[in-house]
């Protein structure tokens, strides 16, 4: 069908569009030069893991290992890593090409500006996904593979695969959450830092809001579904990793979902509203 | 049918307290026509209007029937060549054109089909392989122009599309864009290249400070200009006699006689009168008339009336 005959069949259309985007995109997200500290950030727990496996013996137990994998998961992937890495990604969207004067090359295509959106947002979620999902599954993997047959044995026939994947399922979500939270900001607001730090408190603060406000983090769904609840509650940190309420996840997945939808709607019709002005 | 038009009602733009463009009102037929002005008079603010870049603070524009608020319909009829020198990084020249036409949501074969000839039209279909990050200036500009034009649209607007091209390239080009006003399409060109614009233009629209301060063809606008006479060149063997002549009517204000001393300039506040008053005292005198050409009606000089040196350079 050609452009022309396209033209009046826009869901055929829109999905040529949101493909030829995410070639562009996808490139940009996954090799750029302004994605290294992302690569470091997603690097870093894949190579500890790598070298206590290689090298920390066989003085404690694999149910250990997991407790502290699930540490490392609940602290540092889904209320650092992922956090910071969805701002990089997300953020940069628009707001890399207004830096590099590049955005008028899209708003001059016949394309809406809200399939522009949500394309560009699913090459970031892509690649998020990509670089967190793969160091999710790759530093679990390592953290227990010096237990050998012991941990074949746990994944492939005990919870270990089960857990694996629910540990990937929420960093996607958490990739989904965060990915169209700072894909809004990145397109309202001129510096991303302010309202980085602005959510990176408001999720931090989560435990103490009432149970409303709490509806509208990210983390507030994310933590009950790690697969491990019962990390230790002694010590100052111990209210970053535990909720007190858990969340189902029939509630927590759908409502997940649809506050994403509704920030990505939103970023989606700001988008219309976006002015190429490179020089302010 | 009425005639395809891009429409401007009433349009203002300021950019906080400062000064686009102002209560601006254009009506622009099909053809090529020219947008002059020194810098900062707001001709990219119009055409970034005009392609929806920008919003308007006031009133209403209009491209062949289509607001600029609705870019999946406007950009299929419109191309728009910016000023702006930047290019997504890790693209060559082919991919650059390729890339968009999908996003327009075109066919592979088709994309690339219309990225060749694109690139065939500007000259470009050899340098097609490199990093647009290697070209130079003026294949930046024509890599740029070639993007513009790629999907064949009805209107192109094009800001200073000749910087950096060569002599060669500028003639190729320019041919291009009376080719393309020829066939009907409306082609916007800024520049400040004063006779190429001359050369090209089927209509001008002088701004200063942010308003239009005239507009229309060239010939028009110059005979709206009453303060300033017209200057009329004419070639002939006696240019002394009909200087004397002329001076015997109320109307011719100056004449100067060439340094050849086969052509005499003559000032006039009526070009009208002034050409009958030509042919009578021909006849009397057995005067010699090799040429009689108007002097002043090119952008060039109607710039200078209209704007001056007060906007700067053009």
């Amino acid at each position: 069908m050609t452009w022309n005959e396209v033209a009046t069949q826009p869901w055929m259309l829109w999905r040529r569009q949101v493909a030829a985007i995410l070639r562009l995109e996808l490139k940009k997200s996954l090799f750029s030069k302004r994605a290294w500290w992302i690569y470091f950030l997603t690097a870093g727990p894949v190579l500890i893991t790598a070298v206590h496996s290689l090298f920390s013996g066989h003085g404690h137990t694999m149910a250990e290992d997991n407790m502290i994998f699930a540490g490392i998961f609940q602290v540092y992937f889904l209320r650092l890593g992922i956090f910071f890495g969805c701002l990089g990604i997300f953020s940069n969207l628009f707001r890399a090409e207004v830096l590099e004067r590049t955005l008028h090359y899209y708003f001059m295509s016949p394309v809406r500006r809200e399939v522009l959106a949500v394309s560009k947002y699913i090459a970031g979620l892509i690649a998020a996904v990509i670089y967190f999902g793969g160091s999710v599954v790759l530093s679990f993997l390592f953290i227990s593979a010096h237990w050998g047959p012991v941990f074949q044995q746990y994944l492939m026939h005990g919870p270990g695969l089960s857990e694996l994947g629910r540990y990937a399922l929420t960093a996607a979500l958490a990739c989904v959450g965060y990915g169209s939270v700072f894909l809004l900001t990145g397109v309202i607001i001129r510096n991303p830092l302010i309202p980085a730090a602005v959510v990176f408190v408001w999720e931090n603060l989560n435990p103490f809001l009432p149970s409303l406000l709490k509806k509208f983090s990210v983390i507030f769904y994310l933590k009950s579904l790690c697969p491990t609840g019962e990390l230790p509650t002694d010590g100052a940190l111990a209210f970053l990793a535990t909720s007190a309420n858990p969340t189902p996840a029939w509630l927590a997945i759908p409502g997940l979902l649809i506050v994403s939808a509704l920030l990505l709607a939103y970023a989606a019709a700001q988008a219309r509203r976006l002015e190429v002005s490179y020089s302010e | 049918m009425p005639e395809p038009r891009i429409v401007f009602e009433n349009v203002s733009r300021f950019y906080g307290e400062v000064l686009g463009v102002n209560r601006v009102n254009l009506s622009i037929p099909p053809g090529i026509t020219s947008l002059v002005g020194p810098n900062g008079s707001g001709k990219t603010t119009l055409m970034n209007l005009m392609a929806g870049l920008i919003r308007p603070s006031r009133g209403s524009i209009q491209v062949l029937g289509v607001p600029p608020g609705r870019p999946e319909e406007l950009f299929r009829k419109m191309g728009y060549c910016t000023q702006f020198d930047a290019f997504p990084k890790g693209l060559t020249g082919y991919q650059f054109i390729y890339s968009f036409l999908l996003v327009h949501g075109m066919l592979e074969s088709e994309a690339d089909k219309l990225t060749r000839e694109a690139l065939e039209r500007v000259s470009m279909t050899q340098a097609a392989d490199r990093l647009v990050a290697a070209y130079s200036k003026g294949m930046r500009q024509r890599i740029k122009l070639a993007q513009a034009i790629a999907h064949r649209p009805r209107v192109l607007v094009l800001d200073e599309p000749l910087n950096g091209l060569d002599p060669m390239a500028r003639a190729e080009t320019i041919a291009l864009f009376r080719q393309w006003g020829e066939e009907g399409r409306h082609v916007i060109v800024s520049s400040h290249i004063l006779h190429e614009v001359d050369r090209i233009s089927d209509q001008v629209i002088l701004l200063s400070h942010g308003y239009v301060v005239a507009e229309g063809e060239i010939q028009g606008v110059r005979s709206e200009v009453k303060d300033q006479p017209m200057q009329v060149l004419v070639r002939c063997d006696k240019p002394a006699v009909l200087a004397a002549r002329l001076f015997e009517r109320d109307n011719v204000v100056e004449a100067k006689v060439s340094n050849d001393g086969k052509g005499l300039l003559v000032g006039t506040r009526d070009a009208d009168s002034l050409y009958l008053l030509l042919n009578r005292i021909v006849l009397d005198n057995g005067l010699e008339i090799e040429a009689v050409a108007p002097a002043d009606d090119d952008v060039n000089s109607v710039y200078q009336y209209l704007i001056g040196s007060e906007g700067g350079n053009a």
